[in-house]
């Protein structure tokens, strides 16, 4: 392969938007037409904003390129379940009458963005991945969508997930498969699969994706990108489709960190139409990003480090620690017995929660009716025909935990472990400022591998339920790739997770950024 | 066992949730060995700890950012009515339910 260095490197000439590059050894010529530049360009918000600051593009020049890519990559992916073509350009027309008028740009001006499935666009289809919702068309925006419109980014279109954000494969989608962009037969995480596989594949410079038990930093993993959940009430759920209230959180997935931090600003903050969203300050993430590291100490928790996890993936994660530790941060070890509690705490809380959330969809004020002349039979039979297995697992699960007499053998016994596993956190955090763990003990797992075992699915998620019980941050930041060949596969991603103390995103950041910067996603 | 056939049927009227022979043989099954794993939760001691039902300090909890009971405009209806199933507004229509 010619892979030109500097030394070699001979001129960059720009004719127009067209750019030639040329090597002086090996003599070599390319010449970049305008449509390859975008389709060949791994955007970030700090080239969009570039490239559209200096007119080497206008948004709805860029637009019309991502749309070119999805075109040809979607087909096949399938992580787009609706594209909002009108929409997305009626935005990128106000940015470029913006920049004619020579007028300051909003922060994510023009910058494409894809959105969840589970999270409300007025107006657009928004399914959860689940046919009981097939033709929805919410009649308002979540509060997230408005802060990332209102901020200049372009909203491309919807993505899938597992039904109502209930899986950790995508696989629970009522609709198409997504394939995990950077091994194709391999899942891309869930629930918020699609959100990951559209920024892995270049179809959209950031996406919002939803984290109950691991839904953003799991798919990330995955898929070879940064994948963050703030804190519990960081972020507005209003217009989050609910799934377990005490524990969903919408967050942003990106190529970069300081990408998933400009998004994070953008829609965090207090909501008047969400009595969980705090009044906590939001810090200024991108200044915190570039202050140096103090010396941090980082917590190793011995329990996350046991059985179950692949050989490949511990070998991944040691690296990444010794990693920091070359960035100079001390690491210890510290323990968090409750850990091994926390799947099945999680599946109790839950599923409780969804079994009482979802008595929302009987039939009545949107979505499926299954007719019937009795009023509860349409109820059984719409619910029966409009929710997928998966969901409809959970709902039993949920409603038995929470029903008379099992009550307290189970959601009240979970309430109480949930404490314990909270409490593991605020001792660790009294020790140390960080907790580095795995994001999932295995590398992505094949296509069908996993989807007849439920239990099996669940304990994918063993080392990111404790942060989602707990209310902590977390990101997953990608942690070089396990070499998948002796699987018949390419590269396969792995995600180191940092976990920080309530409210420390921007700490949680700075370090997940120093660790991108040193080379973590080559370790 | 800790789930039986009977308690996903109890279980799914309860839940309004119309259920397929086949599925009522593998939820079961499926559900009884989520059980049998949920079961581990046994070997705490919890006698001694307050349940735990969310996660904001107290500081940061609901109640330190209620806002005050205002009634505002709320332009919505005709959407929300325009895509219901049966919609005969200003009513959502449903089967009947009272016997005369």
């Amino acid at each position: 392969m010619l892979r030109p260095s500097l030394a070699r490197f001979n001129q960059l000439k720009v004719y127009g938007r067209d750019i030639e590059v040329r090597w002086r050894q090996p003599a070599y010529r390319v010449v970049l037409k305008k449509a390859n530049l975008a389709m060949t360009t791994t955007w970030t918000i700090d080239a969009v904003k570039a490239a559209l600051g200096a007119k080497k593009i206008s948004a709805r020049e860029l637009l019309a390129d991502f749309y070119k890519r999805i075109e040809v990559k979607n087909p096949d992916l399938n992580a787009y379940l609706a594209l909002t073509p009108e929409r997305a350009r009626r935005q990128a027309d106000r940015i470029d009458s913006l920049i004619a008028a020579n007028k300051p740009l909003p922060p994510l001006a023009g910058v494409p963005v894809a959105i969840k499935d589970v999270i409300s666009t007025r107006g657009t289809r928004t399914t959860c991945g689940s046919k009981i919702l097939e033709n929805y068309l919410p009649p308002y925006d979540a509060t997230a969508v408005e802060h990332l419109e209102a901020a200049g980014a372009v909203i491309l279109g919807k993505t899938n997930c597992d039904e109502f954000a209930m899986g950790s494969s995508n696989e629970n989608s009522a609709y198409k498969r997504v394939k995990n962009p950077v091994a194709a037969d391999r899942v891309p995480g869930g629930s918020s699969g699609g959100s990951a596989a559209v920024v892995a594949a270049g179809l959209a410079v950031a996406s919002l994706g939803t984290d109950t038990g691991g839904s953003i930093r799991q798919p990330g993993s995955f898929c070879g990108i940064p994948a963050m959940m703030g804190s519990y009430g960081r972020v507005s759920r209003y217009g989050l489709i609910a799934f377990a209230s005490s524990l969903d959180r919408i967050g942003p997935l990106a190529s970069k960190v300081r990408d998933v931090a400009a998004i994070l600003q953008t829609i965090a903050g207090r909501d008047p139409h969400d009595s969980t969203s705090t009044t906590a300050p939001v810090p200024d993430y991108l200044a915190e990003l570039a202050k140096p590291l103090k010396r941090p100490r980082l917590g190793i928790p011995k329990e996350y480090f046991g059985e179950g996890m692949d050989s490949g993936v511990r070998q991944k994660i040691e690296a990444g620690s010794a990693l920091f530790r070359k960035l100079g941060c001390e690491l210890v070890e510290i323990r968090m017995p409750h850990m091994d509690y926390a799947i099945a705490t999680y599946y109790i809380i839950a599923t409780a929660e969804a079994g009482s959330n979802l008595a929302r969809y009987d039939g009545v004020r949107y979505g499926l009716r299954v007719p019937d002349d009795s009023l509860l039979a349409m109820y059984r039979k719409t619910r029966g025909a409009g929710f997928g297995p998966e969901v409809k697992r959970r709902i039993v699960l949920g409603t038995y935990v929470l029903s008379a007499g099992y009550y307290d053998a189970y959601y009240l016994k979970g309430q109480k472990v949930r404490a314990l596993i909270a409490q593991d956190f605020r001792d660790a955090f009294t020790k140390v400022d960080a907790i580095l763990t795995p994001t999932s003990p295995v590398p992505p797992f094949k296509l069908g591998e996993r989807t007849s075992d439920p239990l099996q699915m669940y304990l994918a998620d063993i080392y990111t339920v404790t942060g989602s019980l707990a209310g902590v941050p977390g990101i997953s930041v990608p942690c070089g790739n396990i070499d998948g060949k002796s699987a018949g596969a390419g590269k396969l991603p792995v995600g180191l997770q940092i976990f920080g103390p309530p409210f420390g995103e921007a700490r949680v950041l700075q370090l997940a950024h120093a660790f991108e910067q040193a080379g973590g996603a080559g370790v | 066992m800790k789930i039986t056939r009977e308690d996903v049927m109890r279980v799914a009227e309860l839940a309004y949730l119309d259920l397929t022979e086949a599925e009522l043989e593998t939820y079961r099954a499926q559900i009884d060995e989520i059980l049998e794993y949920i079961g581990k939760l046994n070997e705490l001691d919890t006698t001694k700890v307050e349940p735990m039902a969310q996660v904001l300090a107290e500081d940061q909890s609901a109640d330190a950012t209620l806002r005050e009971d205002l009634t505002v405009p709320c332009a919505v209806a005709e959407d929300v009515l325009a895509h219901a199933p049966d919609p005969e507004p200003p009513y959502f229509r449903v089967p009947k339910v009272i016997e005369r």
